[in-house]
């Protein structure tokens, strides 16, 4: 199809979603008019219920646990697909580049950007340890505090080069902690059954409302939750820098 | 109000599909398609929005009177974020592969490629 054809195609759809996205978004109640009697009772019933403060959470891993489940496998999914798309391929290797210049070696970087990287890694993986135990307090949670801790990673490698982070993030260490935190989310799920329960019901003690280890298994599953995005992300960096770093061409 | 609001939920879709559609580079493909897919958290956000509502996070409840916003919307939102990011990099992965498969990003140039 031509690129005139295709605007053309284009057009007569767009027209179309737009009259009738414009319809449908015309049928929702006015902006900022919203009372859902469900959000309203969970706003009003999550804290006292799940002693959380932040209802979001609550809501995320608790009153719809299993959706949380499934996205949670999502990731992982994608992460799986994302490894076996970029394995070295039949024609590939993977081999460090030869130094084309035994004889000098590479500069270390300079003090500046070494001080930033280490005062900004550690400091990320404070505030990732901050985010993910304090989810079912303030806004935050695994889902955040996984990223935040995988970004830990990515200013080593500005700070540094890839020999360093390679030797930060074994693949192991990644893999196990991407496997152990999706699987985890299940076995916490399980103590619901094992307690005589449903699947994934709140049956640890749920503590004082405020305190930091409060809201039973939605404390919980933040934790492994944060190992499992945490391990992904990291995952993800790794391979796409691998792309660029170690995986060639083999030579005929 | 109303108007502004969900329009800008129509503009952002529509504007991540023509992007899409007339794009010339897959990376840039890819940036449209999430540009189109953050139309959605912006609805979700919208939906749950009440004026003058306060975050659904009942900490030091005094200093913040008043209706909470929709605390399940919030809650979709990060589930659509999650996902958009997981659906991002693996289309990301797949154009590595297809430029070194094919050498051009350029999605009109790939039918040469077929064999």
């Amino acid at each position: 199809m031509s690129r005139r054809a295709r605007l053309m195609f284009f057009a007569v759809a767009a027209t179309g979603l737009a009259v009738t996205l414009g319809a449908g978004l015309a049928g929702l109640p006015s902006f900022g008019s919203q009372t859902s009697t469900y959000a309203a009772m969970l706003n009003k019933v999550a804290p006292l219920q799940r002693h959380v403060t932040d209802v979001v959470s609550a809501i995320n891993f608790d009153y719809r646990g299993l959706d949380t489940m499934f996205e949670e496998f999502i990731l992982l999914g994608a992460v799986a697909g994302i490894s076996v798309v970029l394995r070295p391929l039949s024609d590939e290797t993977r081999q460090l580049p030869a130094d084309k210049a035994p004889e000098r070696s590479i500069p270390p970087p300079s003090p500046a950007v070494w001080l930033l990287a280490v005062v900004l890694g550690s400091l990320l993986v404070l505030i990732s340890l901050e985010t993910f135990t304090h989810g079912t307090l303030t806004p935050g949670g695994g889902f955040q505090g996984g990223v935040v801790l995988a970004s830990a990673l990515y200013v080593v490698y500005l700070g540094t080069n890839y020999r360093t982070v390679a030797r930060f993030q074994p693949a192991l260490l990644l893999e196990s902690a991407d496997g152990v935190g999706a699987s985890g989310y299940v076995f916490i799920g399980l103590l619901g059954l094992l307690a005589g329960t449903a699947f994934l019901s709140n049956v640890i003690g749920l503590g004082g409302t405020g305190n930091m280890l409060s809201g039973g298994t939605i404390w919980a599953l933040n934790l492994v939750v944060g190992a499992e995005v945490a391990g992904s992300f990291a995952i993800l960096a790794a391979e796409f820098l691998d792309q660029t770093a170690v995986i060639r061409t083999r030579r005929r | 109000m109303s108007v502004l609001a969900y329009g800008v939920v129509a503009w952002l879709f529509l504007i991540g599909i023509y992007g899409v559609v007339t794009s010339r580079n897959l990376i840039h493909l890819v940036v449209c398609l999430s540009v189109a897919q953050s139309a959605t958290d912006v609805l979700l956000l919208e939906i749950g929005y009440r004026s003058g509502g306060h975050a659904p996070v009942f900490v030091s409840l005094p200093a913040h009177p008043g209706p909470a916003v929709d605390a399940v919307m919030q809650a979709l939102a990060l589930t659509d974020v999650v996902v958009g990011a997981a659906v991002t990099a693996l289309l990301l992965a797949l154009v590595v592969q297809v430029h070194k498969r094919a050498g051009t990003l350029d999605p009109d140039a790939l039918r040469a490629t077929r064999d």
